[in-house]
Order: C-alpha cells, then structure tokens, then sequence
C-alpha cells in the first residue's frame, strides 16, 4: 500500500515540481506540520480544518507538510508535529503509524479513536471471525443468491484482532480526547506548541465527546 | 463545637465531626468526588477523594473533622493520585463517551475533566459484561458500572426497604445486579433518582436518552466543580 512496485507507484514517490527557490527558502525555515488519518471516521480531520481562517495567523511559523487536502500517503521531510487521527485496526494503520513516528519529533493523538479505540473499539467485545461474519456473512445487507465471502487479498490490509490506541503501538506525546475535539482545541494545541508554551488542556475545553 | 483545621496550610473554622469534603467545599477547596453525596452516609467506594490527613492518605468523604488536623489537598502528588484512579476506571469499564446517553450529564466524564484526565496510563480492558434489560423502566449498562455501590445503598424498595440493586461476584467477575420484581415497582420519580444517582451511564431510564442538546447539558451549564463549591453556598 505505501511502498511502490511493479503494478502501482505511490504519490509520494511520483516527481514533484521544484517549488520557487524563494518559496522554499521560506518554508525551509518554518515549524512542518503533518496529519495522518488511521481507523477513524475523517471527523477530526474535519476538525482541523474547522481551524478555518485562524489557522492563517500561523502560516508565518508553520507549513503544513500533509492532511487529508495534501493527501499523500508518505511525507517527504521530516515533521516537527504530526497529529494522528483514528486507532489501530489493520497492518496498514501499524506500519503507517510507526513510519510516521520516525519522522516527526511529536506526536499527537487527535480524539477519541486515537486516544482509547473510539467506535472501532466496540468491536473489542466480539471475536474477530464473528465481526467478520456479522459484516460479510450473515449481513442484512448481503446481496442475494452471492456466495457469503469475507474479503481477502493481498492489497487488502490484514485486519488486527482488536483495535488498539495509538500509544499502544508506538509513544505518543500529548493526548486531544473528543468525538471529534473543537477545532479550536486543535488550534490552541498547536498554537501552545509553536510557540513553546507547555501543552495545556483545561477542563473548560477538554471534552471526551 | 468550634475547632480550628488546617487546608494546604490555610487555618480553617468549621464545627467538630462535619464531614472533610463538606468542610473542604465550604472553604472554596474543590476535592474530587464520585460516590460521595453530601448528607448521605460515606461509602468510600471510589477514593477519587484521597487527600493526606496528618500525613496520611484517607478518602476525605470518610473523615469527620477533629482539632488540629492538617489537611493536604492541592499537592502535586495527591493530583496525581485522584488522577490515576479516575483513568483506572476509564481503563476498567468501557466508557464510551461518544455514544453514551449520559455523557454531559456524568459525573466520571465531569471529574476527569476537573482532574485533566486526557488518556488513561493503564491499558483499556474492555470488559464484556452483559447489559440487563428485564425490568419494565429501568436498564443497565453493565460495562460502565464503577462499583460505586450508591445505587445498592440509597435505592430501596419504599414498602419493604430492601435493596433493589445489588454487586454480584467478586473481582473481574463483579458486576451490578438488578431485582426485576422491585425494580418494577419503582414509582416513575424513584426510577428517575436511581438514574440521576448513577455517577455514570450504567442506571438508564428507559425511553430516557439524549435530551439535552450539546452545550445545554448539565455539566456543560454548570462544571461539576461549580456544582460542588456553590451548592455550600446556598
């Protein structure tokens, strides 16, 4: 999925057009941001982006390396501060989280699914082969007269049996809960840490929901 | 009989025997709660009260003020204590905020934003223990349970004065138990107090659920905290 081989090339890995040589001189000096999106629902996503026009304010410190507008699978450069939407649930979301551990100097986890599994962690409670066939098997929605399948196949990510939060697979630095947090959570986060203030969530903002 | 404490260093006049949280309260010191409730005996179930009394470490909700106490309430390592036990409890049930009917309006949720609950240190159990829905009004959310025993100690049959809820089993193998006979003899006001009892989403009244829109619910309209110091006030 992420490395490029014979039968598909990764965006990351496609040639890219020199920037302006000013332009660069510019970003070279700027605090690189990333986000990536694992087994979450793209809501805290969302919520990055509801930063809206206040995130304008810190583009003379920061450049943002890749979010779900920028949607790479790698980044290019290393990251001053990566924020990780979503939790564990397949290979893909592991190999995916630790590449991205090794190349930002923190690490965030972005809301509830990130933070302790989130919805994806209800299935915590069932056996994987009965998750599996609830979904592909004895599904109210299975089309009728097809053989039952449940899907495999190498381009697939192989599903973990439970899912697991981020800081269960490689450390994590600092912890946004919320279903998603506000975006102004997500703004005063990185706001606080650019500017290297200590990472402060107050319980007027805090919020599990 | 008037006796002198002292809070974080601070001398204190209160009267002999009122319970420490109360005293705590009353003095604008905000000390963590979850199965303590202000003019109901102590349970000290939960420990979300520990502070240090002359040294040691006590829930407060089980101390009577006597002469001359020092008490440590706001110390980096007692923070951290209360802490910890309100993530243990994240970790030991599963409290999903996101699509629980009591979120806003419970109190786990409104302590572990007042203790800057963020993660839990321990690692998620998420146990498997069967919710029960048998009786007419009344359901429990078994996973959420907290083993604050409020509900097995305050809810009581109003004939017969026996227990309604009960803790079954020890252990991993604890859980919260309901006598579907009784419980169906609740007068609908009775199942609405065991629900608002209930410090998390385990009591659930039926057909009760998502009410208060985001931002008008309980806590949000008044912090959990606010709630504790104001209430002394009146």
């Amino acid at each position: 999925m992420s490395k490029s081989g014979k039968n598909q090339t990764c965006s990351h890995d496609l040639p890219a057009t020199q920037l302006d040589p000013a332009l660069q001189a510019a970003r070279d000096n700027k605090i690189k941001v990333a986000m990536i999106g694992l087994c979450g629902c793209w809501g805290c996503t969302l919520s990055m982006l509801d930063m809206d026009e206040a995130l304008l304010g810190l583009l003379d410190k920061v450049t943002i390396l890749r979010t779900s507008l920028t949607d790479i699978k790698r980044i290019r450069e290393r990251c001053a501060i990566g924020f990780v939407e979503g939790g564990i649930a397949n290979e893909e979301n592991i190999e995916t989280l630790k590449e991205f551990r090794e190349n930002c100097d923190i690490l965030i986890s972005v809301g509830a699914c990130a933070v302790w599994g989130g919805v994806p962690a209800m299935r915590n409670e069932v056996e994987l082969s009965d998750c599996l066939r609830e979904a592909y098997v004895d599904s109210v929605t299975a089309v009728a007269d097809a053989i039952p399948t449940i899907p495999y196949h190498e381009d697939i990510p192989r599903i973990t049996t439970r899912v697991y939060p981020c800081h269960e697979v490689v450390k994590m630095d600092y912890f946004i809960p919320g279903c998603p947090p506000d975006g102004a959570t997500i703004l005063k986060v990185l706001d606080d840490l650019i500017n290297g203030r200590e990472f402060d969530l107050p319980a007027s903002i805090n919020r599990y929901d | 009989m008037s006796i002198q404490i002292t809070i974080d260093g601070q001398p204190v006049v209160t009267e002999a025997g009122e319970n420490l949280v109360d005293v705590a309260a009353q003095n604008s010191v905000y000390i963590p709660t979850l199965c303590y409730l202000k003019g109901k005996p102590c349970l000290g179930t939960c420990r979300v009260c520990s502070v240090r009394v002359n040294g040691h470490f006590t829930a407060a909700c089980s101390v009577p003020v006597t002469e001359g106490m020092q008490v440590e309430v706001d110390t980096a390592e007692l923070a951290d204590m209360r802490k910890a036990l309100i993530e243990s409890l994240f970790s030991e049930g599963n409290h999903n905020c996101p699509s629980c009917e009591k979120s806003g309006r419970c109190e786990l949720q409104a302590t572990g934003y007042e203790v800057g609950m963020v993660v839990s240190r321990f690692p998620y159990r998420f146990p498997l223990r069967p919710r029960e829905v048998a009786a007419d009004h009344i359901w429990l959310e078994r996973d959420r349970c907290i083993f604050c025993q409020r509900c097995v100690e305050f809810i009581r049959d109003r004939q017969t004065d026996q227990k309604i809820f009960a803790i079954k089993g020890r252990g991993t193998a604890a859980q919260i138990e309901v006598n579907t006979e009784l419980a169906n003899r609740m007068p609908p006001e009775q199942v609405r107090e065991a629900a608002d009892i209930c410090p998390v989403g385990c009591i659930i009244e039926k057909g009760v659920g998502f009410n208060d829109p985001i931002g008008r619910r309980k806590f949000e309209l008044q912090s959990v905290r606010e709630r504790a110091l104001g209430e002394e006030e009146s």
